[in-house]
């Protein structure tokens, strides 16, 4: 192996309007190793792989590929200087196969059968040489994620490239499935493959690289040898200053029950019984934690005590009545009169309307509350003064309610999110990855939140992918699998205990 | 990372300004094609719309048509609705209008008339999108599909009636009978000193449309419905999160915007036609689409976008009239030019202004 790097970028710099997200920046990556780059978001990691990738084009700098200045005017480009991409959100056909994914854009000639076949060889020959076994025809739609990202890799290397980028990739896989693609990728790299992986996830550094940048505020800060680094050192420096990654909390002092669910069964649009025979109780002033790998019912779990989603059986307790879930619908608006909060998994889609403004936000699911009408119509100026309020103690910047929600980084976002649903003084509070794309410093300050309402003694449900943070906040800790809770352990239970509940193992009999 | 955002400004003066422009360049380079002096066609498009009072009358006649059936296509846009259906929901709107007339013209002064046919025509107007509604609400019909075909439902049955059913007995005309003083909405004229609309037909539905501007601008950025409505359209699955109906939603936007349509038939049928007759739509129902893209489905942009299309109308008339060369036909691809600008083409000039936009705002101190 030479010492040629497989990247260098010298001084690239990139503006959007007003805003600077990629300053001076220089980069070395060796050819053959795991590199990590990492950074709060809004750091300016993916603008500067947009660069590499030609999606963007720097303003200044240049890019050496394999010791030689490249431009990279479009991703086309990229490809045939060896360059592949894993992007955060998958490029792929759902009603296609796995092997016409693959082969989109490389046909190879007007006539698909010929390319087809000679894709199919190569396919299999990926698979030996790196571990990646995919059924070559099935539906992209019919894979879970984490083959779908299986399937984002092998387009790559289907393509020839040496170079590999992955854009936070484990953002949307379960614990199991981003182990698997670390294996891959120490494969990856014994082949010879360089690899690149963009995360804000500090123990997937520790993980798996074995060099780290941090970016900060569209710089490149530090370089380090992971082995020679530490995750306090790197949160440091990525966000400038030292962070709690501890929750500092007093034990629990759990009162009466505020929710008490019994035997809830729910069917998805599949028909596949998601949640079975679920029973659980939240009192006031705990926490309690759902932790399991996601795709285990959990969200339809929230859905459903938010009233979102209906369900076949069951009941629910809250605020002193008792639904029965099978003879009726319940609906959101009905739950936030009982007194119900609830912070969605998914903001963008769910929790908020990205084109409004944010005192519009400020008052989503509540905008029939009588305080923020004035006879006919919504109190404008009652609830701009309100959202004010909010953002001042909420921390949200920029301070504007009159700006669209959607220019607001994602940790802003995710706290006017929490802002509604606290401020409304909740008896019960759901919430679904509550730090889920969301920076350190805003993490800890979400965490320092949701402790003090249990502190005020409100109940909370929490469900999260990220075990850490289920031990870290709850109080118990109920392990969700394939639908049904099977266990409880209390938050400081093994680490391993927890994952082989977690993977389906039982531990109640054994 | 900044999105592009444009000021306000750019987004709803300037980019609207520019595809006009574009229409009109396009335009032109066509009328130099079949050798006339664009220049002059313009002047003569101005002149017979706004030139003199009767031109001005026209055009403010076509204009609150516009406005009606403008409003009716902006207020399903807020519920990310596309309501095709405006010109048969004005058309039937039609029938509740002169029946209300029918009914009360030879009993009552007009004024009494007046409320009892703006509440039929919107409420045939509404009934027309009830349908339609009711199947994308609970059956998932897709709405543009369904009020397209309710157009042609709605102009067979207008079709039937008007020649089988309520045409003026012994008559081979298919329309009604004319409406008595009493079913007469009065002209603007009426009110002001002078004769200056001369025999155009501008009438009190002007000011109704007016009314209507501001109310739909209540609703939709004032009220709680409104907020409903503005938060179905923009993320669905965070409307059902907040507890928002979107069965309610969509039937009650679309009841709305269906009797927004209807109400046209006050200007066309109680205030001009003073008769119920065939096809008296002509076509505005349609053009109300490009109105309110136009006018980015915001009231004082469809006001303005609507006294754009009154002045094509009514200029363009004048224009066939003066230069025989420029036929009807001609006025139609103008028409067609400025919708295919302001409408499918709307955010051609997008990209180049956020780029242009953004270089001028880059801060000057980190050039080097």
């Amino acid at each position: 192996m030479t010492d040629t790097p497989a990247i260098e970028l010298r001084k690239i710099n990139k503006s959007f309007g007003p805003v600077h997200a990629n300053k001076d920046i220089d980069l070395l990556v060796k050819k053959g190793s795991i590199h990590g780059i990492i950074g709060e978001n809004g750091a300016g990691k993916s603008t500067l792989m947009s660069i590499l990738y030609g999606f963007y084009q720097a303003d200044r700098g240049d890019i050496l590929v394999d010791g030689k200045i490249a431009s990279v005017p479009d991703s086309k480009t990229a490809i045939s200087l060896g360059i592949g991409m894993v992007h955060q959100h998958f490029m792929l056909v759902d009603n296609f196969s796995v092997l016409e994914n693959v082969i989109l854009g490389a046909e190879g000639g007007s006539r698909l059968a010929g390319g087809v076949e000679a894709a199919r060889k190569e396919l299999k020959r990926l698979e030996q040489d790196y571990d990646l076994k995919v059924d070559p025809d099935a539906l992209i739609g019919d894979l879970p994620v984490g083959l779908q990202q299986r399937v984002e890799i092998l387009k790559a290397l289907f393509r020839g490239a040496d170079i590999l980028i992955l854009d936070e990739p484990t953002g949307v896989l379960t614990p199991a499935e981003a182990d698997h693609l670390f294996r891959i990728l120490e494969v990856l790299k014994n082949e010879g493959k360089t690899v690149l992986l963009i995360t804000h996830k500090l123990r997937e550094i520790m993980a798996i690289t074995d060099t780290v940048s941090v970016m900060r505020r569209g710089e490149m800060v530090a370089t380090r040898k992971t082995a020679e680094t530490s995750m306090e050192e790197l949160a440091e420096l990525m966000v400038g200053r030292s962070v709690l990654l501890r929750v500092d909390k007093k034990p629990a002092q759990p009162r009466e029950k505020v929710l008490v669910v019994d035997g809830l069964n729910v069917t998805d649009s599949r028909g596949v019984n998601v949640v079975k025979d679920v029973s659980l109780e939240v009192r006031a002033g705990e926490i309690v934690g759902i932790a399991g790998v996601s795709g285990n019912g959990q969200s339809e779990l929230l859905e459903t005590l938010a009233g979102i989603r209906e369900a076949d059986r069951g009941t629910i307790e809250i605020d002193g009545e008792t639904i029965d879930l099978a003879r009726r619908k319940t609906d959101p608006a009905e739950m936030r009169r009982r007194n119900m909060g609830h912070v969605p998994e998914d903001r963008h889609r769910m929790g908020l309307v990205t084109s409004f403004a944010e005192y519009e936000n400020a008052i989503l699911g509540y905008h029939n509350d009588p305080k923020y009408s004035k006879g006919l119509f919504l109190d404008t100026a009652g609830i701009r003064a309100a959202a004010t309020a909010e953002i001042e103690q909420y921390d949200i910047r920029p301070p504007n309610p009159l700006l669209r929600t959607a220019n607001f980084s994602g940790g802003n976002q995710q706290k006017i999110v929490l802002a509604r649903e606290i401020e409304r003084d909740p008896m019960v509070l759901l919430v679904g990855q509550p730090t889920r794309g969301v920076d350190i410093g805003a993490i800890e300050f979400i965490h320092k939140r949701l402790i003090e309402l249990r502190d005020a003694g409100k109940g909370i449900l929490l469900v999260s992918v990220e075990l850490d943070e289920i031990r870290s906040l709850a109080d118990r800790v109920l392990v969700m699998f394939d639908g049904s809770i099977v266990g409880e352990r209390a938050p400081d239970a093994d680490e391993g205990e927890l994952g082989l509940l977690m993977a389906g193992v039982h531990g109640e009999t054994a | 990372m900044s999105s592009g955002q444009l000021p306000r400004w750019v987004n709803y003066g300037l980019i609207p300004a520019l595809n006009l422009v574009a229409a009109f360049l396009v335009s032109g380079l066509v009328v130099l094609l079949i050798g006339e002096n664009p220049l002059e066609a313009v002047e003569i498009l101005l002149w017979g719309s706004l030139g003199f009072g009767e031109g001005i009358g026209f055009t403010l006649f076509n204009a609150t048509n516009f406005i009606f059936t403008g409003l009716a296509v902006a207020v399903a846009f807020h519920a990310g609705l596309f309501n095709i259906g405006g010109e048969g929901q004005a058309y039937v709107g039609g029938l509740g209008v002169a029946l209300a007339c029918l009914m009360l013209d030879q009993y009552v002064p007009w004024w009494v008339t007046m409320p009892f046919a703006v509440i039929f025509g919107a409420l045939f107007g509404a009934a027309w999108a009830f349908i339609p509604a009711w199947l994308q609400a609970t059956r998932g019909s897709h709405i543009v599909i369904t009020t397209i075909m309710f157009n042609f439902i709605g102009a067979a049955l207008m079709g039937y009636l008007l020649v089988d059913v309520i045409s003026k007995p012994g008559s081979m005309q298919p329309e009604t009978r004319t409406f008595e003083d009493g079913g007469r909405l009065p002209l603007l004229d009426s009110f002001l000193p002078g004769d200056f609309f001369g025999t155009s037909q501008v009438n009190l539905s002007l000011i109704i449309a007016l009314l209507c501007c501001v109310l739909v601008w209540a609703l939709i950025w004032r009220t709680r419905l409104g907020y409903e409505i503005r938060t179905f359209g923009a993320n669905p699955t965070a409307a059902v999160y907040a507890g928002i109906s979107p069965v309610r939603i969509i039937i009650v936007t679309m009841l709305i915007s269906g009797g927004l349509a209807g109400l046209m038939a006050i200007n066309e049928i109680m205030g001009a036609q003073h008769r119920l007759l065939l096809e008296f739509v002509a076509g505005y129902g349609f053009v109300g689409i490009a109105v309110a893209l136009m006018g980015r489905a915001h009231p004082v942009g469809i006001v303005l976008a609507s006294i754009l299309f009154g002045m094509l109308y009514q200029g363009g008339a004048e224009l066939a009239f003066e230069k025989p060369a420029i036929t009807r036909d001609m006025i139609v691809v103008i028409q067609g030019l400025v919708i295919l600008f302001a409408g499918a083409l709307e955010y051609m000039f997008r990209p180049a202004l956020v780029q242009l936009f953004s270089f001028a705002s880059t801060p000057s101190g980190n050039e080097d």
